[in-house]
């Protein structure tokens, strides 16, 4: 056999473990719950057959199709706000803060990370609910006469992703911010440039890319995300992923939460296929 | 524009360590001044003090007569031309060029005008519209020169702009800055480590090391009368031979001197006694241990009998190679007594 | 002025990232029924009860051996793909690197459900193995990325010098790959067991009896506020910041 056929086959059989790994548990059964979900449920047992029934009737009965809505709205406000509130500490870290400091700086902004998401999402409701640590502050100051209610809406589950996606965020573009050549600020500068005018002109376009990279990596983790809404969201609204276990509890209809999850995946190929042109999925 | 450059008693220190020792340096408008020295002597750090990225623990910097103590980058008359070329990797070669004048205020087409121009004043006409990323190294480099000249500088620094080039590219783009700056007018301030280099291109060459000036002139008379042993090594090679007055290892010599100094002179100023032109000063015979051909000349090492465990190295001419072991009457044509 | 605006920034994020861990500790040590204000006195029986709670201990070390292991398998298997892609052109190779970087595309819930279904068809029941081959799924494209994006010429050269002088595919990737990948490997491992660790939403859909952590500290939400949770959430978060410090210390500062 020649060098480069038994390379190859070395190649093959060193790459093939992952590969039939993810074949087994990754692409059958995803396309096992794709067929799954054009089948229906006839009193507690799978119709197999090919029904779009599922996916009319998520885009039909509002109160599915608003889960949608909600999720969307809800990931969309998140990751805007999480964006805009992560590039400036971000910035602060990477350009202000001195050099022996900055990692420190930023292990300290991430800190919370190592607290089980679960956990974390559970402080909030600590720190928002009626008799939290927030009401008690204002009621105490006499700044407000009646405890906020903040727990159990949509702002509680905002707070909650925000507080997570900031930290997430920041790490991503200070690695991005970190790795620019300072002499593209001295060349600006150089040329006449003031603070602003280099960070709008150089600086932001060149951290473009990696702020979209985490802005779509926020997108994907949000929408996809059950515990924060269920924990902080109260029960006025649902999102898309609640909306989803709801069904495999109440007597497992598997085909409809397969059509929901479908959905869910559709929702987020179209924000890559929105944000490809700056995506570098390679560089996080 | 141009405008002379004036660095008065300038110190750098970083703690405890000191990148510049009392600089004195008065550049002239439309001067090409190149500071030459090893890694670490100072001289990217002068340059960068001149540039306004640093400012001087002590001492002045005046351009065009005046104080630039306490004035940024952005409002100096001077650009740079960085080693890593810094080119805006998102926009085109025309915006690249047009940034400075964009920040001027000039509007859109007559900028955008003036950046064509400039890249054909550098050879890269019609190419405003590709991206950095498309271009070589050489041609980047040229581009980085273009950006830094738009602005109408009354000086020019360069920090190693040659650096990553081959030796040819290096060659060719040291002909096309010297064409330029003689055409623009504008001073310019080269920082290298590379002697031929400045030779090439410089009107006057300041050799730096340890943070301190230690010759200054132009390249002729810095290799051929260097003032300081650093200054004459650093230049080129050179053969040093301790001297006590008129004595020497090679025994007496006609040097007229009274003093504990080093007699240096440059291989291709040593050659066959019956080469040499009257007014040489001889320096005895001396056994030849090698002799290899380099193109433009031989090149000999030869050890004198009277001091068999020194090594002189000298040029031969292209015709003349003799074999190890033959026996040369050496004299030099040129030499500097230098303290040692 | 923008100097001092920055500091600002900087306090208000930081007091706003470390509010609710903040709440979370303080309120573990409350001695009393809620863990909200007031701090009625400073008390460690909630530690005490989350320490000699047996489901909660089992769970913990659920959780420990399932990140564990399938973290090692993760990285075995992203480290010989990535390997394999390095070294040779396979036909296909980019479709192969979208397949094995997909999963990190797709949400947890989604890969969670995927296997519930199909585990369900193939009979395989709920369980701690199928949460670790839904953890491994998860973490294969991580480690993979990493091990890639850290291999450079410097070691492939090396490896091109052991195999002339006559070492096995095996004996290199043992003995010269792998000890100069070790940062990178070491990274994704750490990354995984963390990423593991932490998981709920797969190790809910995939798990009845036998436990991991998150999983136990829902039931635990399901039955109100309580200080337990802060304790344990409290004992996770001091470990795991231990753990970190002490990486810090032996493995990064050794190599400064």
């Amino acid at each position: 056999m020649s060098l480069a056929a038994r390379e190859r086959r070395q190649g093959w059989g060193l790459i093939a473990p992952a590969l039939l790994w993810l074949l087994a548990f990754f692409l059958i059964p995803f396309a096992v719950m794709l067929a799954l979900s054009f089948a229906h449920m006839e009193e507690r047992t799978v119709v197999h057959g090919f029904d779009p029934g599922n996916y009319v009737r998520i885009f039909t009965d509002w109160t599915m199709f608003k889960a949608l809505v909600n999720s969307v709205e809800i990931t969309l406000i998140v990751t805007v706000v999480s964006v805009v509130l992560a590039y400036p500490l971000a910035a602060i870290i990477a350009f202000r803060v001195p050099r022996r400091w900055q990692r420190l700086a930023l292990l300290l902004a991430v800190l919370p990370f190592w607290t089980s998401y679960v956990v974390r999402s559970y402080s909030w409701l600590l720190v928002l609910g009626q008799n939290g640590v927030l009401n008690k502050a204002l009621l105490g100051l006499g700044l407000i006469s009646a405890p906020l209610e903040i727990a159990a809406t949509r702002t509680a589950t905002v707070i909650g992703f925000v507080h997570f996606f900031v930290m997430l965020l920041t790490l991503t573009i200070y690695a991005n911010l970190i790795q620019l050549s300072p002499n593209y600020a001295r060349a600006a500068q150089d040329l006449g440039a003031g603070r602003f005018q280099t960070f709008r002109h150089v600086i932001l376009p060149l951290t473009l890319p990696g702020v979209v990279t985490g802005a779509f990596l926020t997108f994907v983790l949000c929408i996809g995300d059950y515990i924060t809404p269920q924990i902080l969201g109260g029960n006025n609204e649902l999102t898309l992923p609640q909306l989803i276990m709801l069904q495999m509890g109440r007597g497992g209809n598997f085909p409809l939460a397969s059509a929901l999850s479908v959905v869910l995946m559709l929702v987020v190929t179209l924000a890559y296929a929105v944000s490809a042109r700056w995506l570098r999925l390679d560089r996080v | 524009m141009t405008a002379p450059v004036s660095i008065r008693g300038v110190r750098q220190r970083y703690g405890t360590a000191t990148a510049l020792d009392h600089v004195d340096l008065e550049i002239a408008a439309g001067e090409f001044v190149v500071l030459l020295g090893p890694s670490g002597c100072g001289k990217t750090t002068l340059l960068n003090i001149i540039g306004g990225f640093a400012e001087p623990t002590e001492g002045q910097v005046l351009i065009g007569g005046r104080d630039m103590g306490g004035v940024g980058p952005k409002d100096r008359p001077t650009t740079t031309v960085f080693q890593d070329y810094a080119l805006f990797p998102h926009m085109s070669l025309a915006e690249n060029v047009a940034f400075g004048l964009r920040m001027r205020g000039m509007e859109k087409t007559a900028r955008l005008k003036k950046a064509e121009e400039m890249l054909a004043l550098v050879g890269l006409a019609g190419r405003g519209t590709r991206r950095p990323h498309e271009l070589s190294g050489g041609q980047r480099q040229r581009v980085a020169l273009a950006r830094a000249l738009a602005v109408e500088p009354d000086v020019l620094l360069l920090d190693e702009p040659l650096g990553a080039l081959d030796l040819k590219l290096r060659r060719a783009m040291q002909d096309e800055l010297k064409a330029i700056q003689r055409r623009v007018g504008t001073t310019f301030v080269h920082v290298t480590h590379d002697q031929e280099e400045a030779m090439a291109i410089a009107d006057r060459i300041v050799v730096m090391n340890a943070g301190k000036i230690e010759d200054l002139g132009p390249p002729r008379e810095v290799y051929l009368r260097p003032k300081s042993l650093f200054s004459a090594g650093f230049m080129g090679e050179i053969n040093r031979i301790p001297v006590n007055g008129d004595s020497s290892a090679l025994g007496p010599l006609a040097l007229g001197n009274d003093r504990e100094k080093v007699l240096c002179i440059r291989p291709e100023s040593i050659r066959p006694a019956e080469l040499a032109n009257g007014g040489s000063l001889q320096l005895g015979r001396a056994t030849i241990t090698d002799a290899s051909f380099f193109g433009t000349h031989v090149r000999a090492h030869a050890a004198p009998l009277a001091a068999p465990e020194m090594q002189l190295v000298f040029h031969l001419p292209q015709s003349v190679l003799p074999a190890p072991g033959e026996i040369v009457d050496l004299a030099a044509m040129t030499w500097v007594l230098l303290d040692p | 002025m923008m100097r001092f605006l920055s500091w600002l920034y900087l306090a208000a994020a930081y007091l706003f990232i470390f509010l609710p861990v903040g709440v979370l500790v303080v309120f573990s040590f409350q001695d009393g029924r809620l863990p909200v204000p007031p701090l009625q006195g400073v008390s460690l029986r909630w530690y005490e009860k989350v320490l000699s709670d047996g489901d909660l201990m089992a769970a913990l070390v659920n959780s420990l051996i399932v990140a564990l292991i399938s973290s090692a398998v993760a990285l075995a298997l992203g480290f010989l793909a990535a390997h394999a892609l390095a070294r040779v052109k396979l036909p296909g190779s980019v479709l192969m690197r979208v397949v094995i970087i997909a999963p990190m595309t797709v949400s947890t819930l989604i890969i969670g459900l995927g296997l519930l279904t199909f585990f369900n068809q193939i009979g395989l029941r709920p369980s701690l193995l199928a949460t670790g081959i839904g953890h491994v799924v998860i973490n294969l494209p991580l480690c993979f990325a990493i091990t890639y994006a850290a291999m450079g010429d410097h070691q492939k050269n090396a490896e091109r010098a052991a195999r002339d002088l006559g070492a096995s595919e095996a004996q290199v990737l043992w003995l010269v790959s792998a000890p100069m990948l070790a940062p990178a490997l070491a990274a994704a491992f750490f990354l995984s067991v963390t990423f593991s660790w932490d998981e709920f939403i797969i190790a809910f859909l995939l798990t009845r009896f036998d436990v991991t952590l998150p999983v136990e500290i829902w039931s635990m939400l399901r039955s109100g506020l309580s200080p337990a949770t802060n304790a344990i959430g409290s004992l996770v978060f001091l470990v795991s910041i231990g753990v970190v410090v002490l990486a810090e210390i032996f493995i990064l500062r050794r190599r400064a």
